[in-house]
């Protein structure tokens, strides 16, 4: 599988999750696990472009796809992405621990909608659960962001 | 010294990291562990007949198996954290349970393998064999007694506490009115985004023991390893990395895992971790919030609290680690920010067959306030008055300062707030919320509180000016989100008078500074902020007097500006901050970076030794603040709510919040702990709840199941800030993390009450409750 | 909660796949997983073999068939949300799909799974049985057409045998007159109750062992919901009236 771009073998232990393959196999630990069934978001990862749960597949289904992570946004040392720039201008972020799963949606819902309107930003954001920020600096930043995806 | 930073809305120093994916959690470490898995308890009480563990350590990549039999302190009783005389049968688990377990979930065998996947294999091999036992749940079933959760502690009773202000038996008497509340609050949970996870390494050619834990308390744990595994303290470092979240039950300690691992580490001469699951973190964790409350509150004519008597049960869980804390809190922090002249609180912390609890966010908080509001609810109610003017009326005014409750605080001095402006919030509260939306079914909610901030003993804080000019310093408290990396820089950043991105921070590493006590009660700000003020400040004027010296110019007359110790308006006459730095440290053979300049046959400012007796070599410097009590925050929510009738969901039309936490620091960290703190509290209110069965059972452990709100559940709230400075403290700072969350069950409460006009005395709700109470009046 | 060990085996083809699931004793199908793999990882299941179909070729269509809707056993959720062929033909279809989570999980979810799986609270099923649809079950014995008011047997059970595979599901047209209501306590929660109009039809979900047709004028006729945490039977009923007035306001 294409992880950011690098051709990754996949595990040979089939119960192997995504998460956890990313995370302790490739070490890229900037995808993180919050609950493993799907509900939380902590793990959202782009598969072939589009937002998945990485808890919810297996490594050996990542073959043959292409996969983005937090680290694959933008570069070591690079500008941060529209989306991390607005996270934090806005505060959107506390502990950080659910932010790379909300940048990688963030970034699926403008893909979706370039300009969306705040029932569509809680839309695209209410699959994402966080415990600090109560959210109003996220749906900041999903503005900001497309603002700053325009430019 | 400049003022440039602190009250800025200085954008985050953490970000960047955080967002690119280059932060280090717990879990991020692995350097070749071994991973482990906690066998619990599935029952709620029950004997341990039998532990059979060989299948377990057969199975290949089991690296070890361990019971309480194999554990040098298997016998030991893990510690009662805060001691109290009134906490008469205080009771603490073991590492592992062998003997009896009380709470499903109770740890009772310790997994370690090659990975978490073969130690959850392992871990459904051992066979565990229980009698179960009768289970006490809930307060009420616990305070009847009919079955005891200790068998040598009668009744079920932990602790009992009578406190007195006043003559209330004599003023209730007295009263021309007389009203009885009972109000109850069931269990509520944390649920930090990132679980709990340690992982440790013993180097045994350093003899050193190294601990990365999710905790809010590196140094707490660190001495209690040294101690557990006798061990010197320089010995053991203990770091919390970047910590996803704590609101309080990572402030609890020993979690069984927090001794285990390290003792795996030692055993097995490899680095070993462990890192929960979601499923075990709902029994595995310190929950809080189980209290229930008879009240008696004695009234006049004009809706004046004459007499108040509050005699509460709180439900302890099986075990009191934490003390009586969290009831000491409850009862300290009831009367608020009203006059009650005659005040009686008596409290039973009770044993019941479920998690123990400690802090949480709010930490006993929210049912002082919840009592007091609907309290003054019902009394408004009675007379047909307006519930904001029943509040007015039993304000504490702000020229009644210092302001002595007469009840024991948590900190074992006696509950005095030191200054605020509660008829000012409540006003502007008001002025925010507007007029009431048109439609039916909407209510309007209204909270007033205060809140006991900046405990101590005390925080600490090392702050160098490195020879490049940048700055370091470090404080012994971690941060779980509150940007202590920022805020702490802001503070530095104006003393030294340099660029807040020229200050790096360390936090919660002992290696980096080992004093200290942790990050809990709204106490980081006042605490380490003051403790780095004072750092810096002894920096500052070193730097004055070694520049001084330099300038041939009084220290008196000198500023610390823009990276440089100048003269007062001759800024072009200075130092800058690097070459002060060199110049602290004379040195005989120079390494580059400037450090020629402190060479011996440079120029020298005066005669004498080059290290001046009593001085120290270098630009740094270490400072404590101890607070003399604690200092008192405050706020007014209020609230517009809609109910449907039809389905009973909630729609918060309007939720406004003012708050006061004396000076603030970084308004943009303030605003977010604000409204993550309000998040949690509409959580409480209606959507999360730990449904405990007659059994013991948690019947919602998973996410889909225990409802943490999602964005579509939380609105937009509006903030608005008053400054009464704290005297106690050099900052005027008062504490700002747990305001959010303190009155949001009461305004929820309030304002249902009044939408759907039912009477709401227990938290939380929910569509079912609402429907359910309806049915009940109809 | 890491799933218990299992064999994996990736099918190439349909006829690959049921030859592997008449062969392994225990055996699931893996397609979306977004409800298969949190019971694995729960250990809730524990099946010996997957099977994933996920690499079937030509196997994601979303296409018109006999006046209504064919969605293929890969058609994800969000491609069907997404489909202007969906939007035409069966806008029912569309409208409860969108009800189904969040998108993240629909963009792996397949309507076909939803079918298979039959969790009595989801909505998928409920527009099946109201619109009068069926489903194309293929194994090595051959194929053969499940109406919807066969499938759903009881919580979590179709009569699908094990060794069938769901390839196909066919949803009429939407009449006119449709609507899909619920109420959850989250959004994108399962439904504590819920409602499907197609027409003059109705199919409640969440109060019953499976979706259920009801009369709009006595929704709760004959129903004996179970009561969970969040909703008592008695909620339930009352949700019911609430709903099916909504869905048939208009």
């Amino acid at each position: 599988m294409r992880v950011n771009g690098v051709d990754h073998p996949a595990p040979s232990d089939p119960r192997r999750l995504l998460s956890d393959h990313l995370r302790h196999d490739l070490g890229l630990t900037g995808t993180h696990v919050g609950c493993e069934h799907g509900v939380c978001g902590c793990c959202t990862v782009l598969l072939d472009g589009a937002p998945a749960r990485s808890c919810l597949m297996l490594a050996v289904q990542g073959e043959g796809h292409e996969l983005t992570t937090i680290e694959g946004l933008t570069a070591d040392g690079a500008a941060l992405h529209p989306v991390q720039q607005a996270f934090h201008e806005c505060h959107a972020l506390q502990c950080g621990f659910c932010t790379p799963g909300f940048v990688m949606s963030v970034v699926g819902l403008l893909a979706q909608h370039p300009e969306p309107t705040a029932e569509q930003i809680d839309e695209g954001i209410s699959g994402n659960l966080c415990r600090c920020t109560g959210y109003a600096s996220i749906r900041r930043a999903v503005k900001r962001a497309a603002e700053l995806s325009a430019k | 010294m400049t003022t440039r930073w602190f009250g800025a809305p200085v954008q985050r120093k953490e970000d960047d990291r955080l967002l690119r994916g280059h932060g280090r959690f717990t879990d991020d470490i692995g350097e070749g562990a071994l991973e482990a898995v906690l066998v619990r308890s599935p029952y709620a009480h029950a004997r341990v007949l039998s532990i059979d563990v060989s299948a377990a350590r057969a199975m290949q990549g089991v690296a070890a198996v361990y019971t309480a039999a194999d554990l040098p302190f298997g016998k030991t009783d893990l510690p009662i954290l805060i001691p109290h005389p009134n906490l008469t049968h205080g009771r603490t688990q073991r590492c592992l349970a062998s003997e009896v377990v009380r709470y499903a979930g109770e740890a009772v065998v310790f997994v370690v393998a090659e990975s978490r996947y073969i130690a959850e294999d392992a871990a459904e091999l051992v066979q565990v064999e229980y009698e179960q036992l009768p289970v006490v749940i809930t307060p009420e079933v616990a305070a009847r007694a009919e079955h005891l959760v200790h068998a040598d502690v009668p009744g079920n009773v932990a602790a009992e506490m009578t406190q007195e202000v006043g003559d209330v038996a004599k003023a209730l008497a007295a009263a021309p009115r007389r009203k009885r509340l009972h109000l109850r609050f069931e269990r509520g949970a944390a649920s930090p985004m990132e679980g709990r996870a340690v992982w440790a390494r013993w180097s045994n050619a350093e003899r050193k023991l190294t601990v990365f834990d999710s905790t809010q308390s590196p140094t707490s744990i660190r001495g209690g390893l040294a101690v557990l595994f006798g061990l010197p303290e320089s010995s053991v470092e203990v770091i919390a990395p970047d910590v996803g979240g704590g609101f309080g039950p990572k402030i609890m300690l020993f979690y069984p895992d927090e001794l285990l691992v390290p003792f795996a580490a030692m055993q097995l001469g490899r680095p070993v971790k462990w890192t929960e699951d979601r499923q075990e973190h709902f029994t595995a964790v310190n929950q809080e919030r189980g209290q229930v409350h008879e009240v008696e509150v004695g009234f006049d004519d004009d809706g004046r609290v004459l007499a108040l008597s509050d005699d509460f049960l709180h439900d302890a869980g099986a075990y009191t680690p934490y003390g009586i804390i969290l009831p000491i809190i409850t009862a300290g922090q009831l009367p608020g920010p009203y006059r009650v002249p005659n005040y009686k609180v008596r409290f039973q912390d009770v044993y019941t067959n479920a998690t123990p609890t400690s802090p949480y966010r709010g930490a006993g908080r929210p049912h002082a306030c919840f009592v007091m509001e609907r309290t003054l609810d019902a009394i408004a109610a009675e007379l047909h008055l307006d519930r904001a003017e029943v509040r007015r009326r039993n304000l504490i005014q702000p020229n009644q300062f210092p302001y002595n409750v007469g009840v024991a605080w948590q900190d074992g001095n006696s509950v005095v707030y030191d200054s605020g402006d509660y008829p000012a919030l409540l006003k502007r509260a008001l002025e925010m919320l507007g007029p009431r939306p048109q439609g039916d079914h909407v209510g309007m909610g209204l909270g007033v509180y205060v809140e006991g901030t900046g405990v101590g003993p005390y925080e600490g804080a090392h702050v160098q000016v490195l020879v490049s000019g940048k700055v370091v310093a470090a404080t012994g408290i971690p941060s779980q989100g509150q940007a202590h990396a920022t805020v702490w820089a802001q503070i530095v950043a104006d003393e030294l008078g340099v660029d807040v991105a020229d200050v790096e921070v360390t936090s919660g590493d002992t290696r980096r500074f080992p004093w200290g006590v942790g990050t809990f009660a709204s106490r980081g700000a006042v605490t380490a902020g003051n403790a780095m003020a004072v750092a810096a400040r002894l920096v500052s004027d070193k730097a004055k007097r070694i520049a001084g010296e330099h300038l041939e110019v009084d220290a008196e007359d000198l500023e610390l500006a823009g990276g440089a110790v100048r003269v007062k308006g001759s800024p072009q006459r200075g130092v800058p901050l690097a070459a002060v730095a060199v110049l602290a440290n004379p040195v005989r053979y120079a390494f580059g970076g400037g450090t020629e300049a402190a060479t011996q046959f440079a120029a020298k400012p005066k005669p004498g030794p080059p290290l001046p007796e009593g001085q120290q070599p270098g630009l740094e410097a270490t400072g404590y603040y101890s607070p003399p009590g604690s200092t008192w925050a405050g706020g007014c929510h209020a609230a517009y709510v809609r109910i449907d009738p039809n389905t009973f969901r909630m729609e918060i039309l309007k939720y406004v919040v003012v708050h006061d936490c004396g000076r603030v620091i970084n308004p943009l960290v303030v605003q977010g702990q604000i409204e993550g703190g309000v998040a949690q509290g509409i959580g409480g209110s209606f959507y999360e709840r730990l449904a405990y069965d007659s059994d013991g059972q948690l019947r919602n452990a998973s996410f889909m199941e225990f409802l943490m709100p999602y964005a579509t559940e939380i609105p937009n709230i509006e903030i608005d800030h008053i400054e009464t400075p704290s005297p106690l403290n050099p900052l005027g700072v008062k504490g700002a993390g747990e305001a959010g969350v303190i009155p949001v069950g009461a305004v929820i409460a309030s304002a249902i009450e009044e939408a759907l006009g039912i009477p709401i005395t227990e938290m939380p709700l929910s569509p079912l409750k609402l429907f359910d109470l309806s049915n009940r009046r109809s | 909660m890491k799933p218990a060990p299992f064999e994996y085996h990736s099918a190439a083809t349909v006829t690959e796949a049921c030859s592997l699931l008449v062969s392994l004793e225990d055996a699931k199908v893996l397609a979306g997983g977004q409800s298969l793999v949190p019971l694995l990882n729960f250990r809730l299941a524990r099946p010996q073999h997957i099977v994933d179909i996920n690499r079937i070729a030509g196997l994601e269509g979303v296409y018109e068939r006999d006046g209504g809707v064919a969605v293929q056993a890969l058609a994800r959720q969000s491609a069907v949300e997404d489909s202007e062929i969906v939007a035409r033909v069966c806008p029912l279809l569309g409208a409860a799909v969108r009800l189904v989570a969040h998108r993240v999980i629909r963009n792996r979810g397949t309507v076909c799974g939803s079918l298979a799986h039959a969790d009595p609270a989801s909505e998928l099923p409920a527009v099946l049985l109201a619109l009068g649809g069926n489903v194309v079950a293929r194994s090595t014995r051959g194929e053969r057409v499940i109406p919807a008011e066969a499938l759903f047997q009881g919580v979590m059970e179709t009569a699908l045998a094990p060794d069938e595979l769901i390839t196909e599901a066919w949803f009429p047209a939407s009449p006119e007159r449709f609507g899909v209501v619920e109420e959850s306590r989250r959004h994108g929660d399962f439904a504590l109750a819920g409602a499907v109009r197609a027409g003059a039809r109705l199919a409640l979900f969440g109060v019953a062992a499976t979706p259920v047709l009801a009369d709009p004028k006595d929704p709760v006729l004959g129903l004996r919901p179970s009561g969970d945490l969040e909703a008592s039977s008695e909620f339930r009923l009352h949700l019911v009236r609430v709903l099916t007035a909504r869905a048939f306001a208009a």
